[in-house]
């Protein structure tokens, strides 16, 4: 409580601006429309669908990271930094090792 | 009109069970009691303002424990009635239905219910207080997490008298949890239940994480911190990760049943093996973070009544740190018989055998701070010491489950029931035991009556190694886990009596621990030193019951066990520590938003059980208009005076004898 004070958002003024906070907001609108037109309009199939849509979730998050997360204005101990890479690493084991387990299930192929 | 009435009733409610009748009558006849009492002793304002509002983490954390010990009560008969089903061969207590719903309720609360809100309710009480801080980082927050796991708790309850109980077990693997194969509402109850526990589970894990690394007293390095808060540390890393799997994955089972999705189905290009495997990604961090804080507690008592410095404090920090991140890498051992491969159930079964090194390290540990310590054995120690041989060989179990080829033998067999019930049990319980038993005073103000507990320490380890030993044997025998019943000629039933005699000696061994803490109350011997157990960190540096700010003046951290070398310096007249002036504290406001907010979430909760759109919508739109209401109060902070902070200390040292 009384700790905090040093570190209030509002007094220390981190945090974006409204211009920032616009972008994202508009870059985050734009990547959702185009994965949802590709689909609904039936643009691209295949591949090249889950391609678009994949790069479009990962730019979305990046988009979050920066301008909503606030990862560029952070000062030492980088606990976000350190926090983010732990997180990509749990998230490569569970997505790769799902796929490992999965498609090596010689009872589902 | 009435017989419109008469059919919703009769699907609404459950009928037809003379055990759930008589739990219908002993609610409603506990319902009125507590209504009664309450307002004939005119409490209902205190109930509102000193506790369903209380954002003090203290008043939480206790809440908190009551909740998990009112849940181990409804998960301990869950697990007798069982008990009394499998005593004898062809038993007709329960029917196969009836028996199912009761082992998959037993399961769901006692890890989701019980050991999780006991493990929040120790965090809370005791975190802030050993890193010298004043309340968590975000106390709004925290008992908005306490009342969304109330609420799930109560929404996962209910279900028994209300709709059906659940009963495709604790983790509710499709095809059975399907809508193709259950479409009463017992699922849905257990989804939601769960679901918006979650949310309080996850926001637990968060806050606890900033409080940790940032609300430290002044000096207290990371390395000088008390072992508990680094485990909470570790548990809380899990969390934060492993808790949005399991929301995922209720989430698509959800989709599933209500949307109609394919995501688990055996049709539709969809695969239940999927869920088991995503589920599991959840499922045994789940362990890691209910056993880890487990491991800080016995290492603060182990410490304290050894009257000795933790043996290898680093090496404790590391093995925690690394079980916490090597949680993740093991999942697929809950299901080597699916059928993966040599390859996966290699490397998975490697990777469990890892884990046993860094436990191992910490049991030495262990046993090295006792060596040649001066032991005391009251019963947060003894608790302790009958810690380390259960989970030892339970853990040596779990090695042997981790043998891939083995566990073909092994897998779903009451060798596995027994593996699990012995860490758990042995680990969890015996340490969250140990954990209350040793800050009871800190919370309360008065030591547990010492020879009670003894009795209900050896009540509990004889009941025990009864109850479990001889399920060790009967899955070797070839008795699989979730039979509701079995013939005379297997030759299993001396075994299956002897392991519900011990069930009831841990029964009994509850009733003798609610009567000690009944007599403890009774016979109040107030404790005035604030340090009943000559302790070594800064939460016995306070007053007990803490005063509402915890620390009149922010303690100055120089070693890692703080109040330890403090009261050496003062035995040799050197205490140089004249106490730095009172300033005026900022402390958060109560707030009645995190109680309202759990309750909306209730009803919306409850209106997707029964599929009422109105009420959905209803309980959404509360939620959302209470997150709005809070977002634009900015009246929630207060300043305590320095005149009141001197009165309550003067009030808290005055001795009235």
């Amino acid at each position: 409580m009384t700790q905090h004070e040093g570190t209030n958002p509002q007094a220390a003024g981190l945090h974006g601006s409204l211009k920032s906070y616009t972008l994202g907001f508009l870059f985050s609108i734009v990547l959702t429309i185009i994965p949802v037109a590709i689909v609904m309009n039936g643009w691209l199939e295949g591949a090249a669908s889950s391609i678009v849509l994949m790069m479009a979730a990962v730019l979305q998050l990046v988009v979050q990271l920066i301008f909503f997360m606030h990862l560029r204005e952070e000062k030492k101990p980088r606990y976000n930094l350190v926090t983010l890479i732990l997180g990509l690493v749990i998230l490569l084991v569970i997505v790769l090792g799902s796929m490992w387990i999965m498609l090596y299930n010689t009872v589902a192929t | 009109m009435w017989e419109k009435v008469k059919s919703f009733a009769s699907d609404f409610f459950v009928t037809g069970d003379p055990l759930i009748y008589g739990a219908d009558v002993s609610i409603v006849l506990a319902a009125i009691s507590i209504v009664f009492v309450m307002t004939y002793f005119k409490k209902w304002g205190w109930l509102w303002r000193e506790w369903l509002t209380s954002v003090d983490h203290k008043k939480i954390g206790i809440m908190y424990i009551l909740a998990s010990f009112l849940m181990l009560f409804r998960g301990g008969v869950d697990a007798l009635l069982m008990r009394a089903q499998l005593v004898v061969p062809e038993m007709e207590f329960l029917t196969p239905d009836h028996y199912n719903q009761i082992f998959t309720t037993h399961g769901v609360i006692m890890i989701l219910f019980m050991a999780m809100p006991f493990m929040f309710g120790l965090f809370n009480v005791i975190v802030p207080l050993q890193i010298g801080a004043r309340d968590v980082a975000f106390p709004f927050l925290n008992a908005l997490s306490f009342w969304l796991f109330f609420s799930g708790a109560m929404l996962f309850n209910l279900s028994f008298v209300i709709g059906g109980s659940p009963d495709a077990g604790w983790l509710a693997y499709p095809p059975y949890s399907g809508l193709m194969h259950n479409p009463g509402p017992g699922q849905d109850f257990y989804i939601w239940g769960i679901q918006i526990s979650g949310i309080g589970s996850l926001m637990t894990g968060i806050n606890f994480i900033v409080t940790i690394l940032k609300m430290r007293a002044p000096g207290m390095k990371l390395m000088k911190m008390p072992m508990f808060p680094w485990s909470v540390l570790s548990s809380c890393i899990a969390i934060i990760f492993s808790f949005p799997i399991l929301t995922a994955t209720l989430a698509l089972l959800f989709l599933d049943r209500y949307a109609g999705a394919h995501f688990f189905t055996l049709d539709g290009g969809g695969n239940p093996m999927m869920y088991i495997n995503l589920i599991w990604m959840w499922g045994h961090p789940e362990v890691y973070i209910i056993v880890l804080p487990a491991f800080g507690i016995f290492s603060e008592i182990v410490s304290t009544f050894a009257k000795k410095k933790l043996f290898g404090y680093k090496s404790m920090v590391y093995a925690m740190m690394i079980i916490s991140i090597l949680s993740f890498l093991v999942w697929a051992h809950h299901f080597f018989t699916m059928g993966s491969g040599a390859d996966v159930n290699a490397f998975f079964a490697l990777t469990t055998m890892l884990i046993a090194i860094p436990t191992g390290a910490k049991v030495f540990n262990w046993l090295f701070t006792m060596f040649r310590g001066k032991i005391t054995f009251e019963t947060p120690m003894l608790w302790t010491i009958g810690f380390i041989p259960c989970f030892v060989t339970g853990g040596m179990t779990g090695v042997l489950l981790s043998v891939a080829p083995a566990d073909f033998q092994f897998h779903n067999s009451y060798f596995l029931v027994a593996h699990f019930h012995h860490v758990i049990i042995g680990g969890v319980v015996f340490g969250y035991f140990a954990g209350l038993y040793y800050w009871w005073p800190k919370l309360f103000g008065f030591k547990l009556h010492e020879r009670i507990g003894k009795w209900a320490f050896w009540l509990w380890n004889i009941g025990f190694y009864l109850c479990f030993m001889p399920q060790y044997a009967l899955g070797l025998m070839g008795m699989t886990r979730r039979v509701a019943t079995y013939g005379w000629d297997k030759g299993w039933w001396e075994m299956n009596l002897v392991s519900t005699i011990g069930a009831g000696l841990m029964g009994i061994a509850f009733v003798v621990q609610v009567w000690q803490i009944v007599y403890s109350v009774k016979h109040l011997r107030k404790d005035r030193t604030g340090d009943p157990w000559n302790g070594r960190t800064l939460e016995w540096s306070i007053p007990s019951p803490a005063p509402l700010y915890n620390f009149a003046t922010l303690p100055q951290v120089t070693a890692q066990d703080e109040w330890w070398e403090e009261k050496l310096l003062r035995d040799n007249g050197q205490s140089s520590s004249v106490p730095p002036a009172l300033e005026p504290i900022h402390m958060p406001k109560n707030s009645g938003i995190p109680f309202v907010m759990s309750m909306f979430w209730f009803a919306a909760g409850f209106g997707f059980v029964f599929q009422w759109l109105w009420l959905i919508i209803a309980g959404l739109v509360g939620v959302a208009v209470c997150m709005l209401v809070h977002s634009f109060n900015y009246d929630n902070d207060y300043y305590i005076s320095v005149d009141e902070i001197k009165r309550t200390e003067a009030a808290i040292r005055e001795v009235p004898n």
